[in-house]
């Protein structure tokens, strides 16, 4: 299992341009009459990102079936139709000729009811995407499929064009994501 | 005896703080508003603090402002009248102004550079002391000891600890991209930033010690459960397998989580120590399996499963072993949370089209749907179990909406940009 601690040292370099208070003065919980309890201060943590790289151009060449990426699923849907067939075929192969490349696929859904939920729903349609790129010849460490669940929607908008629009997977290369 | 029958009366205002004398951590607070009132609010004046105006002043706005948001008090008019916990009270005045309870007190420099606050409580009826206490406190925590001293009263006339200076957490987003995991006392004052991210952040949920949030971040493009000390600013992560790693829960002692990971295919329930080691697979069934919430006396846990072809609750053993279905009615119930006291559930149903907040009473299983919105999500219960904070939308913006568990009175907390959403409300502070 991979751990990870970020120093307490870095969110200090953060305070200072951030507006969040630095002492301990400023918290809302203790009063000391009822016991010391801990300080209520909270130390503002900014998240990092990963860093990308170049893709080679029959990844991103429009002309290429490999520039296209998603996948749409039906509502309550997680199989992946028949029309995606020669694009995950593509993918597939790609994936099996060039074994440096890993893909990511994340996997997106429309954001009526449980976040979490439909965290689980992406995760279904990822895993359908990952088992045909497995089945059409990519190999198991290099695929991982993921979900963003309704946290990332393409399209805002609350009616069936963008809900369709965001029942999604996008299967990403490294560098992309 | 200090209950009195009154009639419902809406009631609605808008809480803005005058403290200058505070920081503002994070520019966009949130501003509270509550409307409805319980059958029978007790009527309760709360006379002015005695001591420095500004100081005083600010002190009894907290006290009466918490109080009066509960809906279980009726503020009594209590005029220019002088007291102090040390002056006796005119009972009969009071009576006359329709006070039961009467509360005054003072609050003057400790000698060490503090401040001490003093307050006293008086049955107007009985004509005795119903209890009284002292804080030591200091200028920028002067809101933190109005919180206590509401907290007392609060215990006093109504028999369970008041909520008041327990804290919240949640997530703003801004613009497509920013978003900050944010603490905040529970009338959404104080409110300091704990992470700031450019990807989604999701599912906190305090430790049991109310010390570390556990919580969901999209930081590496896809989800990780973190730990995360709120004092210190570490974080640890918890469970960054292959797959999506999400939905965490603490047991109740604190020293274990259960998370959803899809490493072993499906979303599964898995038990892991709160450093990340010892992670051990409860849930078997394919399908998805998530939302996993512990009963109070940590034997069971309540999850979310589409085992049975559409999305309900489960209950199953802490050590695994067969799970009993929990929700019949509908075809969407989600998000189970175990009240405090272990005896009601309160959840999401569909219905109607829309996404509501419900409770279920566990013994007799009968469900009881709390609102009439379409968006709520993300139940969590207040550490006395009187009142359920969700997530929910109003003309499209994203806001946090407190319900009491009789569904009588609602409060809303809002921020003027930006979607307030995945609230967790933290444990008692000792």
């Amino acid at each position: 299992m991979k751990r990870l601690i970020i120093p307490a040292l870095f969110a200090l370099l953060l305070a200072a341009c951030s507006s969040t208070p630095d002492g301990p003065e400023q918290g809302g919980a203790p009063v000391e009459t009822r016991g010391g309890g801990a300080s209520s201060s909270v130390a503002t943590v900014t998240a990092g990102g990963i860093d990308s790289r170049k893709l080679p151009p029959e990844l991103t060449d429009p002309k290429n079936i490999l520039s296209k990426r998603s996948i749409y699923f039906d509502y309550d849907k997680y199989d992946v139709k028949p029309e995606y067939k020669d694009l995950v075929t593509a993918h597939a192969k790609f994936l099996a000729n060039n074994r440096q490349f890993k893909m990511l696929i994340q996997g997106n859904t429309d954001d009526r009811g449980s976040r979490e939920y439909n965290l689980a729903l992406g995760q279904k349609r990822a895993d359908a995407i990952k088992k045909m790129l497995n089945l059409l010849g990519a190999r198991e460490e290099q695929v991982e499929s993921v979900s963003l669940g309704e946290e990332k929607p393409k399209n805002e908008g609350q009616n069936e064009a963008a809900w369709a629009e965001n029942r999604r997977g996008d299967m990403l290369y490294n560098g992309e994501f | 005896m200090l209950r009195r029958l009154l009639k419902l009366r809406g009631l609605s205002l808008i809480a803005c703080s005058a403290l200058v004398l505070l920081q503002t951590p994070v520019r966009a607070e949130l501003t509270i508003e509550f409307s409805g009132a319980g059958a029978n609010r007790i009527p309760l004046a709360v006379a002015d603090f005695g001591g420095e105006p500004g100081i005083s002043r600010a002190l009894t706005s907290v006290v009466r402002g918490d109080l009066e948001r509960s809906g279980l008090f009726r503020l009594i008019d209590t005029g220019s009248s002088a007291l102090t916990e040390t002056s006796s009270p005119a009972y009969g005045d009071w009576k006359n102004r329709g006070a039961d309870a009467l509360t005054a007190g003072s609050i003057s420099a400790s000698g060490d550079g503090r401040q001490e606050a003093r307050f006293r409580l008086y049955d107007i009826n009985k004509q005795t002391v119903l209890g009284g206490a002292a804080f030591v406190t200091s200028t920028p925590m002067l809101r933190a000891a109005g919180h206590r001293i509401a907290d007392a009263i609060y215990e006093k006339l109504i028999g369970e600890p008041g909520i008041f200076s327990t804290r919240i957490a949640y997530v703003v987003k801004n613009g497509t991209n920013r978003y900050e995991l944010h603490i905040a006392d529970a009338d959404g004052q104080n409110a300091q930033a704990a992470l700031k991210s450019k990807e989604p952040i999701i599912s906190p949920v305090w430790s049991p010690d109310g010390g570390r949030l556990a919580y969901v971040s999209f930081e590496n493009k896809k989800p990780v459960i973190y730990v995360h000390s709120l004092a210190s600013g570490q974080r640890i992560v918890v469970a960054n397998f292959k797959g999506s790693n999400s939905a965490p829960a603490w047991s109740p002692d604190g020293r274990r989580l259960a998370v959803v990971l899809s490493k072993e295919g499906g979303s599964q329930i898995f038990m892991v120590n709160a450093d990340g080691s010892g992670v051990q697979r409860l849930t078997t069934a394919n399908g998805i399996n998530t939302e996993p919430f512990f009963s109070p006396d940590g034997q069971s846990i309540y999850f979310t499963s589409d085992r049975g072809g559409s999305p309900q609750i489960y209950r199953s053993g802490v050590n695994g072993g067969d799970a009993q279905r929990v929700s019949f009615e509908g075809s969407y119930n989600v998000s189970p949370r175990i009240s405090p006291d272990g005896k009601s559930m309160a959840f999401i149903s569909r219905r109607e089209s829309g996404f509501r907040l419900a409770v279920m009473d566990l013994d007799s299983k009968q469900v009881q749907i709390l609102t009439d919105s379409n968006k709520d999500e993300s139940p969590t219960f207040a550490p006395n179990g009187r009142m359920i904070l969700i997530a929910t939308e109003i003309g499209g913006r994203g806001v946090l909406s407190a319900v009491s568990t009789d569904g009588r009175i609602k409060q809303r907390l809002s921020i003027s940009a930006g979607d307030v959403r995945e609230p967790a409300w933290g444990p008692f502070t000792k």
